[in-house]
């Protein structure tokens, strides 16, 4: 049985039951179940011959009507025992006869939902992972590393919060773009790949809405991931960008996220993702570290400036300008930035190094890795200040 | 989604405002307190931001490596250690206002006259993954 195949069905099941009057809760809880049956009773291997052994038709056929079926019996089952009778009454009378699958956009509606302004980022992410991801709560508590009943309250809390909501009110897709970068940024750990996930989820998005922004994001996720496998050494530690073995970068996901993004650039609406994927894309685009075009990687970051404002882009705008124009104009370029920014410190040390002064660098990288906020940075940048001191006489 | 370490301390940490040791507290201050915390604790599960937390006797031992085919050596107890962690919680939360806004509250637990300790707690922030955007 595919599970992508599966999770992938999951909003527009979902979207049927709340469609038929089911609340959102009590839908999202039905169609977990019905998941959890089809990965039970599900013949594995979705091939032609194979046939199943229980459920609502035939779920090589028609999966999602299988799913519907058997998650809206779910459900009636937990209303009935629950007290609510008299609502019972009143959906069973409702439900209507076997039809089409229900629009495309209730997908669109449910990412939406998730990804509700009234939510905390923790709770969005959260939700859309299991309303829309079809995720287990155990498998997001697990990525995320909390314990399965912290992770099961804060769904519950956030479908709480969200119950409240219309489902039919179009919402905004910058705060759901926001949740789904989050998940891409902060992928952490366990038996699901949550940067896979938010591409697929992106890509879902993104094949919904008419947003270049939507396209920017999934263009930037596609040009990240495409470097993963040269991120990392074998021992775990962070290759930094100009170190990375580019015969190792996924030359199929570099040659999407290329093109979405030229489609996405050429219809002239630019945002915030579109830059950040332009400047991923001249990365991809140099052979080696050495023929990067930081020129115009600058110009991207002056762009970034301008649309963000943002402190972060401008520490990232001196790195490619001492890249661009020497590490005295990078270090001219630090100079206006409130020293207080995270990672300042660590890119002074490394503009230092490259104008050829090991001493304030090694001391600047010993520094910035005292003030690192996560272990792989700390350790690279206590890496750089050791080989540096390990080559002058103590 | 950040998490952090909440330090209680036995000792080491600045005075607390409402500093009487415990066993100068009445019965029922000392269930108040229990209380005040199992409470806490569970609230924060309610919440979604709890990931663990435990309580440390007082008394421990240092130990260290003492060579191939040696057994470890053992040290202690210290009485004399400056710093001594009486517990811990881990929380996971949004931000760290968030996580300054639960140590207070914390804090805020009920001591001698059943008024708050204000006790110092120590507040620390979990090294975490690298992000995957790194440029």
């Amino acid at each position: 049985m595919d599970e992508a195949l599966l999770r992938g069905l999951t909003p527009s099941v979902l979207a049927a039951l709340v469609r038929r009057g089911a609340d959102f809760a009590a839908a999202e809880d039905a169609v977990q179940d019905a998941l959890a049956e089809a990965v039970r009773v599900w013949p594995t291997g979705l091939s032609p011959g194979s046939r199943p052994r229980s459920g609502g038709g035939d779920p090589i056929r028609d999966a999602k009507g299988w799913l519907i079926t058997v998650a809206w019996r779910r459900f009636l089952d937990a209303e009935r025992a629950d007290a609510a009778r008299r609502r019972r009454e009143v959906l069973v009378g409702r439900e209507p006869a076997p039809g089409p699958a229900p629009a495309v956009d209730d997908t669109l509606r449910l990412y939406f939902l998730c990804a509700h302004p009234s939510l905390s980022p923790s709770s969005a992410v959260a939700l859309t992972l299991r309303a829309v991801g079809g995720l287990t709560t155990r498998q997001i508590a697990r990525a995320y590393l909390v314990p399965e009943a912290t992770m099961a309250q804060r769904i519950s809390r956030a479908k709480r919060t969200v119950s409240g909501v219309l489902f039919d009110r179009p919402g905004d897709v910058a705060t759901v773009l926001r949740v789904l970068y989050l998940i891409f940024n902060e992928g952490y750990s366990g038996d699901v790949d949550l940067a896979a996930e938010a591409i697929r989820l992106t890509r879902q998005l993104a094949a919904r809405v008419d947003h270049p922004e939507a396209a920017g994001l999934l263009a930037l996720m596609l040009l990240h991931h495409a470097r993963r496998a040269a991120r990392t050494a074998p021992d775990g530690s962070l290759v930094p960008l100009a170190e990375q073995d580019r015969g190792r970068w996924d030359t199929g996901a570099i040659a999407e996220g290329t093109g979405i993004l030229r489609a996405a650039l050429a219809r002239d609406r630019l945002g915030e993702f579109q830059a950040q994927a332009a400047v991923a894309a001249l990365h991809a685009d140099a052979p080696t570290a050495e023929e990067t075009d930081w020129a115009q990687i600058v110009e991207w970051y002056d762009e970034l400036v301008r649309l963000t404002g943002s402190p972060v882009v401008r520490l990232n705008r001196a790195v490619a300008v001492g890249e661009a124009e020497g590490p005295r104009a990078g270090l001219a370029a630090l100079a206006a930035l409130d020293d207080s920014l995270p990672r300042h410190t660590a890119v002074a040390a490394y503009l230092h190094e490259r104008d050829g002064d090991p001493v304030t660098a090694a001391r600047l990288y010993a520094e910035a890795a005292a003030k690192a906020t996560d272990l792989a940075e700390r350790d690279h940048l206590t890496r750089r200040a050791a080989r540096l001191n390990a080559r002058r006489p103590r | 989604m950040a998490k952090y370490l909440l330090l209680k301390h036995y000792r080491g940490a600045p005075a607390a405002v409402n500093d009487v040791p415990m066993d100068r507290w009445t019965p029922e201050e000392i269930s108040a307190h229990v209380q005040y915390m199992n409470d806490f604790a569970a609230r924060l599960e309610k919440t979604g931001e709890f990931v663990d937390g435990q309580a440390l006797a007082p008394d421990g031992a240092w130990v260290r490596y003492d060579g191939e085919g040696r057994p470890p050596v053992t040290d202690g107890p210290f009485a004399e250690t400056k710093d001594l962690v009486a517990g811990w919680m881990v929380i996971d939360v949004d931000d760290y206002e968030r996580a300054v806004e639960l140590a207070g509250e914390l804090s805020a637990a009920p001591g001698a006259g059943g008024k708050p300790i204000h006790e110092w707690l120590e507040l620390r922030p979990f090294l975490t993954a690298p992000p995957t955007v790194t440029e």
